[in-house]
C-alpha cells in the first residue's frame, strides 16, 4: 500500500480500551435491551453454577459428616445359607472379632422376633415396620450414635423392661420424649422408654428399632442370643485388611453366609446417585444458556440492523472492515459477560439460600465460576460472530444511505 | 499530517473517465472526468439522478468504479484493497453529511474526539486524552468553543452540522467532502455553515460541496454541473447570481 511518493497508507490500530469503549457504546444507550437479553445468559448460568453449588455443598457436608463419624466402621451381618435360609452368627461373635489386631471396637446387635406397639389396642399387623433389637451396652460409641433424649441402657436397665428408641422409631409410635409414666408394649411386655436417639447415619437400622437390654430380651422376649449384626471399628489403614477377616471371624463355620459391608460406602454410593441426577439438571441448566445464547445474537442482529448509519459512519472515518467486526464481536461479548457475571452471582445467592436452609456451609468451586464465566464468553463469541460478519460486509455507500 | 509541499506535486481529486453502473444496469456515471488541485472550493451540482451521489461515494473511495481511474491525494484507488481505502478515508478525506450522523447521548467534544479514533496518520493511534485536546481545538475553530459538552439533543441542527463539520476536519484532512450540508437546515443556518466551509478553505482545506441546491452553488468559485452521468459544464470565476458571502 505505497502512494506515489512512497507514503504508506496503514489503518489504525485501536488501543484496547478505545476497542472496549466502542464496543460497550452501543449498549448504553439501549439499557433495557441489555438488561434483557443479558437475562437470558444469566439465567443459565444461574442453574449450572446453583446445580453444582448446591451438590457440591452437599458433598461437602457428606465429607464433613463422615470425617466425624469415620469410614472405618465395619458391619457383618447373617447372609443366607446355600439353601436360602437366614443364616444365624455365632454368640461369640463380638469376641472373637475383637481379636483380628486392628479392630478397635466391635459390638452387636441381635434381632428379636418380636413387635413393639403403642399399646395392647393396636391391631398385630401394625407394627409400623419397627424392629426389636436386642443391644450391647457399648453399641453407642461404636457406631457413633448419640442420645438425643434421655439416657441410654445401663448394666442395671438391661436386665429391666427398659427400651431405648431409634429415632425413626420413637416417631411412628409417637412418643416426643422419654417418661418414666409412657409404657410401649414389646413383645406383650410393658416397656419403660429411658431414651430416643439421634439419627444414626452410618447404622440406619438402628433407626427404626426399639432397643432393649441384652438381658431383658433373653429372658422376656425369647432372644435366642446369637447377634445377627456385628459391628466393628477397625484402625484406619487396615479397614480393607480387615474387612477381608471380618467375615471368616465372625463366622469361621461358615464364612460364605456372612454379608460384609462398609456403611460409609453406602452413603458415598447414595452421592454418587444423586450425582447423576445434578447430570440431568446440569444439561438443563444448559439449554437455558444455549436459548439465553439465541437470545444475544438476535439482538446483535438487531442492533447491527439498526445501527447501519452508524456502520457507515465509522467507515467513513476510517474503521476498516476488521474494526466494525471487532465492534460487534466486541459489544456481544460484553453482554453476554454482564449476563455471565449475574448469573454467577444468582446461582451462588439460590446456593447460599439453599445451603442456610440446610444447614450446610456454602462451597461453590472456584472452577465452576471460572467455567460460568468462561462459557458465556464462549456463548457471546459464537451468538456475536455472525452479526459481526455481516456488519463488516456492509458496503459503506449502503450503509450511509440505507 | 501531510505537507503542503508534497501535496502540492499531484492533484487532490483526479477521476479519469470513470463510469459506474450499478447491478441492474442502472448507468449513474458515464465517464467522468475532473480534476480538483489543493486549495480549491468547488460544487458539484445536480438535480436528483444526475450521478452527483455516485460521485461522492467515489470520491470518498466509499465504492470504487465500473471504469476509469480514480486518485485521492496521490492514492490509486484501484491499488488499495479495504485496510488501504479505510486508512485513505481515516487520514485525507473528512465527510459531512446532510443528516449530521452524530452519536446520540455522547458530548460534542466526544463526537468529534471520535473523528480521530480510526486516524493512523504516521504514528500510533493517539490517546483518548490527547483526541479530546485536539476535538476541543476543532470545537473552537467552528465556532463552538462554548458547547463542548453539550449533547446532540441540545443543540440547533446548525450547531450539530457544525460539530460534524469539526469532526471531519479534527485530523486536518488535505479533503473535506460535504454532502449537501445545508439540506437539513434552515437558511440562516445554512448560511453558517457555509462561512465555516468558506474559513476551512482559506486556511488550506480542499471543500467539495455536493448539493443540488443551485443558490448554494453559486457561492463558491468553481461549479461542476452535472446531468445524466456527465459532468456538462465546469465554470470558474463568480457566478451570475451571488449566495452569501464570506
Amino acid at each position: 500500500m505505497k502512494g506515489p511518493q512512497g507514503r504508506a497508507l496503514h489503518p489504525a490500530r485501536l488501543h484496547p480500551s478505545d476497542v472496549l469503549r466502542v464496543g460497550a457504546s452501543g449498549l448504553w444507550t439501549r439499557p433495557m435491551r441489555v438488561v434483557l437479553s443479558a437475562l437470558g445468559i444469566a439465567i443459565g448460568i444461574a442453574a449450572m453454577v446453583a446445580v453444582v453449588g448446591i451438590s457440591s455443598s452437599s458433598r461437602a457436608e457428606l465429607d464433613r459428616m463422615l470425617d466425624d463419624l469415620g469410614t472405618n466402621l465395619l458391619s457383618a451381618s447373617p447372609g443366607t445359607d446355600l439353601f436360602g435360609a437366614q443364616a444365624a452368627l455365632p454368640t461369640e461373635a463380638v469376641s472373637m472379632v475383637r481379636r483380628i489386631g486392628p479392630v478397635e471396637s466391635s459390638t452387636s446387635t441381635g434381632a428379636v422376633d418380636v413387635r413393639a406397639y403403642r399399646s395392647d389396642r393396636i391391631p398385630a399387623a401394625e407394627s409400623g415396620g419397627i424392629g426389636v433389637r436386642a443391644a450391647d451396652l457399648d453399641l453407642l460409641d461404636t457406631v457413633g450414635a448419640t442420645v438425643a433424649q434421655g439416657t441410654w441402657l445401663t448394666e442395671a436397665s438391661s436386665r429391666f423392661p427398659a427400651v431405648v428408641l431409634g429415632k425413626v422409631a420413637a416417631e411412628r409410635l409417637g412418643i416426643g420424649h422419654p417418661d418414666p409414666r409412657v409404657l410401649v408394649q414389646v413383645g406383650g411386655v410393658p416397656c419403660v422408654v429411658v431414651g430416643i436417639l439421634d439419627a444414626v447415619p452410618l447404622a440406619p437400622e438402628l433407626d427404626s428399632s426399639v432397643l432393649a437390654g441384652r438381658q431383658f430380651a433373653a429372658q422376656q422376649l425369647g432372644w435366642d442370643g446369637h447377634p445377627t449384626r456385628v459391628y466393628a471399628r477397625a484402625a484406619p489403614a487396615q479397614v480393607d485388611a480387615v474387612r477381608s477377616v471380618l467375615g471368616a471371624t465372625a463366622n469361621p463355620a461358615a464364612p460364605n453366609e456372612v454379608d460384609v459391608s462398609r456403611p460409609s460406602d453406602a452413603l458415598a454410593a447414595q452421592e454418587a446417585t444423586d450425582a447423576a441426577f445434578t447430570g440431568l439438571l446440569l444439561g438443563l441448566g444448559g439449554v437455558a444458556l444455549l436459548v439465553g445464547g439465541i437470545g444475544v445474537a438476535n439482538t446483535m442482529v438487531i442492533s447491527v440492523l439498526e445501527r447501519r448509519a452508524e456502520i457507515g459512519l465509522r467507515r467513513s472515518l476510517g474503521a476498516t472492515r476488521g474494526h466494525i467486526r471487532r465492534q460487534f464481536l466486541v459489544e456481544s461479548l460484553v453482554l453476554s459477560t454482564l449476563g455471565g457475571i449475574g448469573g454467577v452471582v444468582l446461582g451462588w445467592l439460590i446456593t447460599a439460600g439453599y445451603a442456610t436452609t440446610q444447614g450446610w456451609d456454602v462451597a461453590v468451586p472456584v472452577l465452576v465460576v471460572v467455567a460460568g464465566v468462561g462459557l458465556t464468553v464462549l456463548t457471546g463469541a459464537v451468538a456475536g460472530i455472525l452479526p459481526a460478519v455481516r456488519a463488516a460486509r456492509l458496503s459503506p455507500t449502503e450503509a450511509l444511505t440505507g | 499530517m501531510s505537507a503542503p509541499a508534497v501535496a502540492r506535486d499531484h492533484p487532490v481529486i483526479a477521476l479519469d473517465a470513470v463510469t459506474k453502473t450499478y447491478p441492474g444496469g442502472t448507468q449513474a456515471l458515464r465517464g467522468v472526468s475532473l480534476t480538483v488541485e489543493p486549495g480549491e472550493l468547488v460544487a458539484i451540482v445536480g438535480p436528483s439522478g444526475s450521478g452527483k451521489s455516485s460521485m461522492l461515494n467515489l470520491i470518498g473511495t466509499l465504492d470504487r468504479p465500473t471504469s476509469g481511474r480514480v486518485q485521492i491525494d496521490g492514492f490509486a484507488v484501484a491499488d488499495l484493497d479495504d485496510r488501504g481505502l479505510s486508512a485513505l478515508r481515516g487520514s485525507r478525506i473528512g465527510f459531512v453529511f446532510q443528516h449530521f450522523h452524530l452519536s446520540a447521548g455522547v458530548s460534542a467534544l466526544d463526537n468529534v474526539a471520535d473523528g480521530l479514533l480510526y486516524r493512523a496518520g504516521g504514528h500510533r493511534a493517539t490517546s483518548r486524552a490527547a483526541r479530546r485536546e485536539r476535538a476541543a481545538v476543532a470545537l473552537d475553530r467552528v465556532g463552538l468553543g462554548h458547547r463542548t459538552g453539550h449533547r446532540p439533543h441540545q443543540l440547533s441542527g446548525g450547531e450539530k452540522q457544525r460539530v460534524a463539520i469539526a469532526r471531519a476536519v479534527v485530523g486536518d484532512p488535505p479533503l473535506l467532502l460535504a454532502d449537501e450540508p445545508t439540506g437539513a437546515l434552515d437558511t440562516a443556518a445554512g448560511a453558517g455553515v457555509v462561512d465555516v466551509l468558506c474559513e476551512l478553505n482559506a486556511s488550506g482545506t480542499t471543500v467539495v460541496v455536493i448539493t443540488h441546491d443551485r443558490d448554494l452553488a453559486a457561492s463558491f468559485p468553481r461549479r461542476v454541473w452535472m446531468r445524466d452521468g456527465v459532468a456538462e459544464a465546469d465554470e470558474r470565476g463568480a457566478a451570475p447570481t451571488t449566495g452569501s458571502g464570506s
